[in-house]
């Protein structure tokens, strides 16, 4: 099972912004390890963000996203208290989800 | 007679857990890869990535804000993060030109969330730095170079 993410979401005037903070290798599968043989790809394809059953944003990742990917972006409608859910699923179909509430 | 109710509950309880977990994952799993769009991140070049992406030829704006170091030490960790100030923004794709793939990372900007989005990417090597938006059906483009001392792709 893939360390938790870390979230952040803070409620500002103009909406709210989000941070997070994943764990991952996100390995390209360009390189080779000491004896020669290509490391396998491994790195996350998907991000979704909901905030009340709404997606509020998804995002498609390539393996040129640095390790332990951070992810920053701000969206309106929510409020404090409420709750979000961040999943990202990778290359090999393992799964995270983690939630946050709104402060 | 409590007792052994207290662990059926417990029991089902967990196992229910479990199979909903399971089940909810490896579905959510599947349509999560299929979603993802192969053809774009394989692409080698930035005209052929807006191409998968369903693009034309982009037009350049001055709307698209890039910030991104001008020189950026390690290449494996390149903070970069892309602000559209165009309407209808639906998505911001990052596309770096000199990596051996592209397209670094695509978001779909959904109504009511800020066409502003950061992340970091890695970068081999000194190149230039492509914000692909799309906008009400039309793509927008934007470039700012960023040197790189160290390449990113050794690890």
């Amino acid at each position: 099972m893939p360390d938790p993410m870390r979230i952040r979401a803070t409620a500002q005037p103009d909406g709210v912004e989000v941070r997070v903070l994943m764990s991952h290798e996100m390995e390209p599968g360009q390189r080779r390890d000491a004896s020669g043989n290509m490391v396998p790809p491994h790195f996350i394809q998907t991000v979704t963000v909901t905030h009340a059953g709404k997606t509020v944003l998804s995002a498609e990742w390539g393996p040129a996203v640095a390790k332990n990917p951070y992810l920053q972006f701000k969206f309106q409608g929510g409020k404090k208290g409420d709750e979000i859910v961040v999943t990202w699923v990778d290359n090999k179909g393992e799964t995270r989800t983690d939630k946050a509430t709104i402060n | 007679m409590s007792e052994t109710r207290r662990d059926f509950m417990k029991l089902t309880g967990v196992f229910g857990l479990l199979a909903a977990a399971g089940l909810l994952t490896a579905e959510e799993a599947l349509a999560q890869q299929q979603a993802w769009n192969k053809a774009a991140f394989e692409t080698k070049s930035v005209g052929d990535a807006i191409k998968a992406l369903g693009g034309g030829a982009p037009v350049e704006s001055k709307d698209i804000a890039i910030t991104a170091p001008d020189i950026a030490e390690n290449g494996a960790v390149v903070p970069v993060g892309v602000t559209s100030k165009i309407p209808k923004t639906q998505a911001v794709y990052v596309l770096v030109e000199k990596n051996p793939n592209v397209l670094a990372a695509g978001f779909n900007i959904p109504a009511g969330t800020e066409p502003s989005v950061a992340t970091r990417i890695k970068m081999g090597q000194t190149s230039n730095v492509y914000a692909v938006v799309k906008a009400d059906g039309k793509f927008y483009v934007a470039s700012k170079e960023v040197k790189v001392t160290l390449g990113g792709c050794g690890g």
